[in-house]
């Protein structure tokens, strides 16, 4: 009780620091915004499949598919409607499609929402392509909104910090602790009195929602669209290793999990744009040889790793 | 409120495959009672609380608490109709501590509550069970009889009326059974109502009120204690001295 | 007539379906790994074929000769050195179940990756055996038929391998109870990796077989292994002959799909069935209980 004001104290600091970032591009060249924007988005991204994936260990594989359906839905609407309808309508798309999804999945056992996300990235791409074909008869698509880098940048640290400080707000109430006990056993979170099925659907919905909404900003970006560009698996695969690397057990793991492989996209993705799926491939898959409690074990691990006043803190708030 | 039974169970049946594993099974109690179920394993005992609680769906019968239907309630839904469970196999949730482990009691149970207003409660039930001690130890940290007490409090934190133990007291050692059994006198004369599975007859001689016995699905014998213990057909079933 | 003619070309699609789910049965259902990058064999299969017939003339189902074994080691070696010991020291079922798709997912981009590098994106294919022939009043190309043949020959070869020898009863007995099957003495380890590795071969086969009728690039691999696994939840997992009807069964329906909605919505009937299944009988089609 008496940690009560201490576990709040870094709150005016957080708000300075996010102040201090939304100032930034006054200072910075528009490289590195566009940098930062794309650690922004990242970040978004692995703290939203973080909260839903990292916890109930559902893993989801379809991030892809649901940055890219806003990324679609900007390329589709953004000539008739104003942005930021644009931005909402991306949103709800994203919820309802989760929404479908975990509704036929997420009451079975964990391998069939597995394949089904496994496959939802390539079966919406095939979709659109389909839509396309029939509609415009063709695949490229151009996206005329007049935003600049600083717009796109205000807007994705809006969303992160709203991400992040929603999904540390979110992680302390009643939702976090469900999510917690499904990904610890199931069978106790049914007999304790947890809607499980409801948690699972809403909190997939709810972060699925987001990442649509940050393809959809990240698309502003991008002059010229296609579905092979807007819907790439890898992308689900970057997301889930950020995750994974920055650690599951804190809020702000998986978004500092961002910067180190934006880093590194940056890096090879301008000479050698495929070498970027291999070097990452290679580099998970001897990470995870290495470590002694495998991946998942990772996400204890990072909890263990926590000072034990801070879980103590975590716990009694 | 009539003085009919707290939980009624009426025709329960339930087969796997081929497998009867509950047939026609009806079993009164009483509310402030403790009825003891017992019989060989693979009677089917685990089988009843798994219907009873939603964990699996019947094919047919009727689960009545207070006069009220909850046969084919999700699980959950029979947690908040205030019928809390253990398990035989324990279930703690290994990377959470202990208050955390009973706190999801209390959060999502019949009652639910905010981690803020749970908490003073949590502690004094963890101090009832005997857990003040291991508060902040992880699940997986715990002793086999510590665990079961975790279980214990957890299924407790949901505020139940009814309280399902499945072989609560299995495993403990001498001196640790007599405190079991005193902490289940003690929550039955808080006006708990108790059905409890168990092998150990000194505990269902000390605290049955009432004692039903299974064999293959089926119930062969019900009355107090004592005369059921001493029924020679119970001790063939138990003993296995027969041909079958 | 026409709707013959679609029905044919859906049997003849379903035999390769039939096969590789065969294939992804053997690492699932007997090796009990789920192998995101099982359609990385295919890929690779069919790029051999493809490059062995540009380059040298050399016949396609001649290619499988060096496809298929390569194929075989490289999973053997991927089983052998990079999944088990994530089974030695997973602690539960779940986590290693985690672990696997995880590594596995990060395996298929590597090989998409290089096939990229390789060879570059673009559709690739080549003219084999472009033969009309007619099949009870139907026109089909004798490359389908071909291919369908030789899937259909080596499913039935599988089937009979499990059905009807001492080796396939050991790995039935390791599908159905691995911990049983260990206690009975069957070198369970050793027929895991065995059944792991064959069923890479078998798919770098339907990769030649593929190519021979249909064009392919490097990210071909996640279709085909979405495909298989969704036969295989259908079909039942362990088993079989329900994996073979299955695969017959999504190939109609592609086939009937294609020809009553649209041709470019086949992925979307793959789920349509697929969803069906989950709905209504989670534990398989053609599984009993
Ligand atoms: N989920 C299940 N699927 C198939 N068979 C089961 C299942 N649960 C229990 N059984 C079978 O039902 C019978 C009764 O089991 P159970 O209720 O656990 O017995 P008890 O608790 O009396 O030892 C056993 O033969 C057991 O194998
Ligand atoms: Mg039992």
């Amino acid at each position: 009780m008496a940690e009560k004001p201490a576990s709040r104290w870094w709150i005016a600091p957080a708000a300075a620091g996010v102040a201090f970032l939304a100032g930034l591009p006054l200072l910075l060249s528009a490289y590195t915004v566009s940098l930062l924007i794309s650690v922004l988005a990242y970040a978004s991204l692995a703290t939203s499949w973080a909260f839903f994936s990292g916890t109930t260990r559902y893993i989801s594989l379809a991030t892809a598919a649901f940055v890219g359906i806003g990324t679609y839905t900007v390329a589709l609407l953004s000539d008739h409607l104003p942005l930021a309808v644009v931005l909402a309508i991306a949103h709800m798309i994203g919820f309802v499609i989760a929404l479908g999804v975990g509704l036929s999945t997420l009451r079975l056992s964990g391998i069939y929402f597995v394949i089904f996300t496994f496959g939802l990235t390539e079966l919406i791409k095939q979709l659109v392509i389909w839509f396309e074909i029939n509609q415009t008869k063709t695949l490229a698509r151009y996206i005329f909104v007049n935003a600049s880098g600083t717009l796109i940048y205000e807007l994705l640290l809006a969303t992160a910090t709203i991400v992040i400080a929603g999904v540390w707000w979110l992680s302390r109430s009643r939702v976090g602790y469900a999510l917690r006990v499904i990904g610890e056993d199931e069978m106790v979170a049914r007999h304790s009195g947890i809607d499980t099925t409801r948690v699972k659907v809403l909190v997939f919905a709810a972060t699925s929602a987001v990442m649509s909404m940050v393809g959809a900003v990240l698309s502003l970006r991008y002059t010229y669209v296609d579905p092979n560009i807007a819907f790439n698996s890898l992308v689900s695969f970057q997301v889930l290793i950020m995750a994974l690397l920055g650690g599951i057990g804190r809020p702000w793991g998986p978004a500092l999990g961002a910067v180190p492989l934006v880093l590194l996209s940056e890096l090879l993705s301008g000479t050698f744009p495929h070498h970027f799926g291999i070097a990452l491939g290679i580099c998970f898959v001897v990470i995870v040889f290495f470590l002694p409690g495998g991946v998942m074990g990772l996400v204890d691990r990072w909890s263990a790793w926590l000072p034990r006043s801070a879980l103590r803190r975590r716990k009694e708030s | 409120m009539t003085a009919g039974p707290l939980l009624a169970i009426q025709g329960l049946s339930k087969s796997f495959g081929g497998l009867q594993a509950v047939r026609d099974f009806d079993l009164d109690v009483p509310e402030r009672s403790i009825v003891g179920l017992i019989g060989p394993n693979g009677s089917g005992k685990t089988t009843v609380l798994n219907l009873v609680t939603g964990e699996i769906a019947a094919d047919g019968g009727s689960v009545r608490l207070d006069g009220r239907e909850i046969l084919g309630r999700p699980a959950f839904r029979v947690c908040r109709a205030r019928i809390a469970r253990t398990f035989q196999l324990v279930r703690v949730l290994p990377g959470m501590t202990t208050r955390e482990n009973v706190l999801i009691g209390r959060l999502f149970g019949s009652a639910p509550a905010t981690p803020e207003h749970a908490r003073k409660e949590i502690d004094a039930l963890l101090d009832r069970v005997g857990l003040s001690d291991l508060a902040d130890q992880t699940g997986a940290q715990l002793t086999y009889i510590d665990q079961k007490r975790v279980e214990l409090a957890r299924a407790l934190a949901t505020q139940p009326r009814l309280l399902l133990l499945d072989e609560w007291l299995a495993g403990l050692n001498p001196r640790e059974l007599q405190i079991g059994i005193e902490l289940i006198r003690r929550i039955r004369d808080e006006g708990m109502t108790i059905v409890m599975i168990e092998h150990v007859m000194e505990a269902i001689r000390a605290l049955c009120d009432h004692v039903v016995v299974m064999s293959a699905g089926g119930l062969i014998a019900a009355g107090a204690p004592d005369s059921v213990l001493n029924d020679p057909e119970v001790a063939r079933v138990y003993l296995g001295d027969d041909d079958a | 007539m026409i709707l013959f003619e679609v029905v044919l070309s859906g049997v003849l699609v379903g035999g390769m379906y039939g096969l590789i789910a065969l294939g992804l049965n053997l690492q699932y259902g007997i090796a009990r790994m789920m192998n995101l990058a099982y359609g990385e064999a295919l890929m690779g299969g069919a790029y051999t074929a493809f490059w062995f017939f540009m380059l040298w003339r050399i016949d396609p189902l001649a290619s499988m000769l060096f496809s298929v074994p390569v194929a075989f080691c490289g999973n053997w070696l991927i089983y052998r050195y990079l999944l088990s010991p994530l089974i030695r020291r997973a602690a539960n079922q779940e986590i290693l179940e985690a672990d696997t798709i995880l590594v596995t997912f990060g395996l298929l981009f590597v090989f998409q990756g290089l096939a990229l590098v390789q060879w570059g994106g673009e559709y690739r294919g080549y003219t084999y055996l472009a033969v009309p022939i007619d099949l009870l009043g139907a026109t089909v190309a004798l490359n389908r038929l071909m291919a369908f043949v030789a899937a259909v020959v080596l499913a039935l070869a599988l089937y009979w391998l499990l059905r009807s020898t001492r080796l396939g009863g050991a790995l039935r007995a390791i599908a159905i109870d691995p911990v049983a099957a260990q206690l009975v003495a069957v070198d369970v380890p050793r027929l895991s990796a065995l059944a792991f590795a064959a069923g890479g071969a078998i798919m770098a086969a339907a990769g030649t077989l593929v190519s021979m009728f249909l064009s392919f690039n490097a990210s071909i691999g996640i279709v085909y292994t979405l495909k298989a696994l969704i036969v295989v939840i259908m079909g039942g997992v362990g088993r079989m002959l329900g994996c073979l009807m299955a695969g017959l069964l999504l190939g109609l329906a592609e086939a009937l799909g294609a020809y009553l909605v649209d041709p470019g919505l086949t992925l979307a009937i793959n789920f349509a069935l697929f969803l069906l299944v989950l709905l209504v009988r989670p534990q398989g089609l053609f599984s009993r209980g």
